[in-house]
């Protein structure tokens, strides 16, 4: 199945390319294995869908992704991730400028207890992406139109990021991530911390988002993988189960595990 | 949905701009670190000074020099028969008879004139309490190795103007000189020669202010601490207790002094500079510190336990004094000996209730006049003398010995006796 | 009956009171389906509480009036007729005779008071041995009541249990008593002082030089109460001087303890830290005098500036480094309340850690250092050795840190040590002095705490 065309996006669809490749990656915690050889492409044009039971590995997969497991002292990654075809764990990959080109969304809104507008200009201030002031305030009022926050928060930039409510909050964690304007967005279960409305608005803004940034998303939540991806992987216990187009996936998943997990029989 | 028309090329990230800025942001990263560092070193550097120059000054303290003094008894204008010193009468006829007129004498027939300025003025006592041990030496001529006095023992350490080091050099390769450990540091008191000042008198005062301060402070505090922790209503007075607690807590030391003064000496007329006084002043401070370690002690002991002892039908106060208590007594006695360390050193309050008198003895009971080791210290500190630099920074390490050791012990109990539910 | 005599009797009754009530309660809960409604023991402390507490009561009761009653015996007695009139020789007599019946004076001064003292005497003894005889009869008294009422059904654990209540109330009403005792005698000294010396020179006066006159023609003799260069003092060492140390190292070791450190040189410097807090205050101040003051005034020297041997600048920098550990500790605690989901939201753009704690953690936890820091300032103003040993007695209102400053809590000591009367304004001034201060640390403290409780619940 194709995925549907993307409204409103302002480039004509090209064909997915090859942007982050990984291949035979593990990641341990002190002696706990929590990724076991796990080998993946992520392509652009598409958002990419981690689904599994909590603890099967899909988070720390993704923080391998941007290496923001670093920041834990007992976490340790083996195996080659690439993205375009640079190695992010070599020695000429510089850790601040991968996390500026792999950007990332969390589980819970984390907006800095700073206004609105600092929010979204951190990035681009500590990456001196902005010349003068009019660029930076032309960036983040970018940022906030693609975050689909604009309208809701122009007269009030100078507020704190923290008065706005929970999914107001994740698209503002949305703006800031791309304001530094990122190749590969990672978001880590973007709405569990929301209500139903919210939810909807976030799948949307990933759906608009979709032809301009590579979007990979853990979640734990069936419909959403379906609703809003055009490929699925499944972990289990740390391995990846199954990859492929997401109608496969959720249709006529060719590992059985794969198949109990969709119907519920664990999870 | 994109509003501006322009859309940003991509960012260039190996472009040289954004590599040289990279370069810096690297470099002001590692700046920060070291600033970090830095800061930290700088902190436990000057600990690390502070105590050395207290060991290199003080170390001296614990040393004394010796000079022999052939004292002959038969000779010497002192009038003592040995058969006096037999039975009940010794101490008065040793007190009567003028043993620091013949020490000085023999010092002056020894070395010359001044010689009597070269012992302590308290060698004398150690000639005296060694008659006592073994009256038979006043029949004979005896050499005595006594202390000598501060000025002297100034030339020992090389710090005496050079007539007294050029007499010293001298006395020295006639083997009239030794050097030993200063018993009389550990067991003398204050004095007004240097060369014969100790402690013990200071350190005996400490021990008694600290047993008032214990003795009330701690039942006390646990007590306020298990009111407020397992009883107390909630209420305006439970409230009024709360806020009292935390506020005394961060008084400054010196206003429970005015209170100790204003209270106990100006209204209850206590004994002044008595222990009694100090320990009282002390433990209304350290009292606040053991209920809050109590409080924090008693809070960590889970509520599980004191279901179950009400499940089997224990009252209240059964359940606390049964089970909770003995629970969280080690982390009450853990804020306990913290408080009783912060007791030990606290000066300013004590010099409020007038325990900065000379006192030449060690006081016998908690309401006669007496000093405490930070006090003395401070005594001392004033003092002109030089040869006070060294005691000062020697009775320094006495009481830094002693908090160090009520410390580890604290941290021993916490680590002993810590669980985790 | 000397009094430790009559304590340890008194217990000893108790004892017997313990195990006689026990052995009835023993005796009592026999017997077919019969249950004590309360352990033998309570009953034992029932009856033994009953004996002691009335007894000790009494005796505490007793020992403030019987001096009272023994001097009135002594007043009524033949002896006493030849006293003066005059209170005030009156009073010395009839204390120095009493210091000479219970033998705290070995010879006298006044022959009168030899001749009153076999009268002090014997009426002490007289009033002595009725305090114990009623004391021991408040406890048999006791005792045999609280008998009395021993049943099978009798409520004994109850009844103890509320005295064991009311000691715990009565422990923690200490605390509020301290408190009142402080404030009250604190208001009252300066009320006092305040009717000799008007709040407003006081509190804004630019002169402090507190000698009374001795002699009315001495100059300088009228005793000037400005308190402000006190005041700038202390805030010159305490809150200046003091936290330009504290507040950079403080911080910055504490970053560098929670962010950089390995776990192994964190468990290590840590502590090492921590003893700066609790190195008693004189060892700084002797430190201070003896080791930095000499530095810095040579230092002063050198650079031209006018220095004296004791400088603002060697107290507040000694000052300072105790502090650290207050700063440090309190800021660590702040940047460990800001969640991780900050840090990582920093981290996952790209920012360095530096920037990181930078531009996001401290200020996130700012209000937190910020009610640490005048904790800290707290403390340092109310901080007394230092200053007594380091900082001088010359109240200059000077802005030169390499000159010698004085404070408020070095004044005190200064007021209220040597002879002084205790009427003089000289030293109701301290108290007025102490007033002022406890105000100010109350005030710092409500404020800081306040500060710190609202941040934590920001993040709760």
């Amino acid at each position: 199945m194709e995925a549907p065309a993307v409204e409103g996006a302002e480039a004509a669809p090209q064909a997915p390319s090859l942007k982050m490749r990984a291949s035979g990656v593990s990641v341990w915690y002190g002696a706990k294995k929590a990724v076991d050889n796990v080998s993946i492409d992520i392509t652009t044009e598409n958002v990419t869908a981690f689904i599994g039971p909590s603890g099967c590995g899909k988070s720390t997969f993704l923080r391998a992704l941007n290496r923001m497991n670093d920041t834990i002292p007992s976490a340790r990654t083996e195996g080659l991730i690439e993205l375009e075809g640079e190695d992010i764990y070599g020695s000429a990959m510089d850790v601040v400028q991968l996390r500026a080109r792999v950007g990332m969304v969390f589980q819970k809104p984390n907006p800095f207890p700073k206004s609105i507008f600092e929010n979204v200009a951190y990035g681009p201030r500590i990456h001196g992406l902005a010349k003068d002031k009019t660029e930076l305030e032309e960036m983040v009022e970018r940022s906030l139109k693609r975050a689909g926050l604009w309208d809701e928060v122009k007269d009030r930039l100078t507020e704190s990021g923290t008065a706005l409510s929970g999914g107001q909050q994740q698209r503002l964690c949305i703006a800031r991530a791309i304001a530094v304007d990122p190749e590969v967005i990672l978001m880590d279960e973007p709405a569990s911390a929301l209500d139903p409305i919210a939810t909807a608005r976030i799948e949307e803004l990933i759906h608009d988002l979709r032809g301009r940034y590579a979007i990979v998303i853990v979640t734990h939540n069936m419909q959403q993988a379906a609703r809003v991806s055009q490929r699925t992987a499944f972990f289990h216990l740390g391995e990846l189960i199954e990859y492929g187009e997401t109608s496969q996936i959720f249709t006529n998943p060719r590992v059985p595990r794969t198949k109990d997990y969709i119907t519920g029989r664990y999870g | 949905m994109d509003g501006l028309t322009v859309d940003p090329t991509p960012t260039d990230w190996g472009s040289n701009d954004m590599r040289k800025r990279i370069a810096r942001r690297y470099r002001s990263e590692k700046r920060f670190r070291a600033v970090g560092f830095a800061a930290i070193a700088t902190s436990v550097g000057f600990l690390a000074f502070l105590l050395i120059t207290m060991m290199s000054n003080g170390l001296a303290g614990f040393v004394e020099t010796r000079i022999e003094v052939p004292i002959d008894f038969p000779k010497s204008s002192l009038f003592l028969d040995p058969a006096s010193l037999k039975g009940d009468g010794a101490r008065a006829a040793l007190a009567a008879a003028d043993i620091e007129g013949s020490v000085a004498e023999a010092a002056e027939a020894r070395f010359g004139p001044g010689g009597a300025n070269l012992v302590s003025e308290a060698a004398w006592l150690r000639v005296r309490d060694l008659i006592a041990e073994n009256p038979a030496l006043l029949e004979g001529k005896s050499i005595f190795s006594l202390p000598v006095s501060g000025d002297f023992d100034l030339a020992a350490k090389g710090d005496a103007p050079p007539p007294v080091e050029a007499r010293y050099a001298r006395l020295k390769s006639e083997g009239a000189i030794s050097r030993g450990f200063n018993f009389g540091f550990m067991s003398g008191s204050d004095a007004t020669d240097p060369a014969a000042v100790g402690i013990w008198g200071a350190f005996k005062g400490s021990l008694l202010t600290m047993i008032v301060t214990i003795v009330l402070a701690f039942p006390i505090g646990v007590f306020s601490a298990l009111y407020l922790e397992e009883y107390a209503p909630r209420n305006r007075w439970t409230d009024l207790i709360e806020v009292s607690i935390n506020n005394l807590a961060a008084v400054p030391s010196i206003i429970f002094g005015l209170l100790g003064l204003a209270v106990f000496l100006n209204f209850m007329h206590l004994p002044r500079s008595a222990p009694l006084v100090g320990g009282l002043t002390l433990a209304l401070m350290t009292m606040p510190v053991i209920v809050i370690a109590g409080r924090n002690a008693i809070k960590s002991v889970p509520p599980s336990v004191r279901d179950a002892a009400l499940g089997v039908g224990a009252s209240p106060v059964q359940v606390v004094f049964h089970h909770v208590l003995p629970l969280a007594l080690p982390g009450i006695l853990t804020g306990t000996i913290i408080g009783m360390a912060r007791a030990l050193g606290e000066t300013a309050p004590l010099l409020m209730i007038g325990m900065r008198a000379f006192i030449a003895t060690p006081p016998g009971g908690i309401s006669e006049p007496a000093t405490v080791l930070p006090v003395q210290i401070f005594l001392w500190s004033d003092e002109v003398s030089h040869g006070f630099i060294e005691k000062t920074s020697a009775a320094i390490i006495v009481l830094l010995l002693f908090l160090l050791a009520m410390n580890g012990l604290a941290i021993y109990l916490r680590n002993k006796f810590e669980r985790t539910w | 009956m000397p009094g430790f005599a009559l304590l340890f009797l008194l217990a000893g009754l108790g004892l017997i009171a313990w195990l006689s009530a026990r052995a009835r309660a023993v005796v009592l809960g026999k017997g077919e389906g019969l249950r004590l409604h309360s352990v033998p023991a309570y009953h034992g402390w029932y009856v033994a509480l009953w004996a002691l507490v009335p007894a000790l009561l009494f005796l505490a009761i007793w020992q403030m009036i019987a001096p009272g009653l023994v001097t009135d015996s002594v007043l009524s007695s033949p002896a006493a007729a030849a006293l003066p009139a005059d209170a005030m020789s009156r009073s010395a007599i009839l204390e120095e005779a009493r210091a000479l019946a219970s033998g705290e004076l070995a010879g006298a001064f006044n022959p009168q008071s030899e001749s009153l003292a076999p009268a002090f005497a014997s009426a002490g003894r007289y009033y002595g041995w009725m305090g114990t005889a009623l004391a021991l009869l408040l406890a048999f008294a006791g005792g045999a009541f609280a008998w009395t009422r021993l049943r099978r059904d009798f409520r004994a654990r109850n009844k103890v249990e509320r005295v064991v209540m009311i000691v715990l109330l009565t422990a923690s009403l200490i605390a509020i008593l301290t408190t009142l005792g402080i404030v009250l005698s604190l208001l009252f000294e300066s009320l006092r002082f305040f009717s000799r010396v008007s709040p407003l020179e006081f509190l804004f006066g630019l002169t402090w030089s507190p000698q009374t006159a001795i002699r009315a023609d001495q100059a300088g003799s009228s005793g000037a109460f400005g308190a402000v260069p006190l005041f700038w003092g202390t805030i010159f060492i305490g809150a200046i001087i003091a936290m330009i140390v504290a507040i950079p190292l403080g911080l910055m070791s504490a970053i560098y303890l929670t962010q950089y450190a390995h776990k192994t040189a964190r468990a290590l410097l840590k502590p090492m830290l921590e003893m700066l807090a609790g190195i008693p205050t004189v060892v700084y101040g002797y430190f201070a005098a003896l080791t930095l003051a000499p530095w810095v005034r040579s230092l002063g020297v050198a650079l031209g500036i006018p220095s004296s041997s004791e400088s603002a600048l060697a107290a507040g920098l000694v000052m300072g480094v105790m502090i650290i550990p207050f700063v440090s500790s309190m800021a660590d605690d702040s940047i460990a309340a800001v969640p991780q989901s900050m840090r990582d939201g920093s981290l996952a753009l790209g920012a360095t850690t530096s920037e990181t704690i930078r531009k996001v953690l401290v200020p996130a936890a700012l209000p937190g250092v910020v009610g640490g820091v005048l904790l800290a300032v707290s403390r340092a103003i109310g901080e007394t050795m230092i200053v007594v040993m380091a900082a001088g007695l010359a109240a200059n209102l000077t802005a030169n840190p390499f000159d010698s400053v004085t404070t408020v809590t070095a004044q005190i000591v200064q007021l209220l040590t040597g002879d002084q009367e205790f009427d003089s304004a000289k030293t109701l001034a301290a108290f007025a002095l102490g007033l002022v201060l406890f105000l100010i640390t109350l005030l710092l403290n409500v404020v800081a705490l306040r500060v710190v409780k609202k941040y934590r619940e920001a993040y709760e």
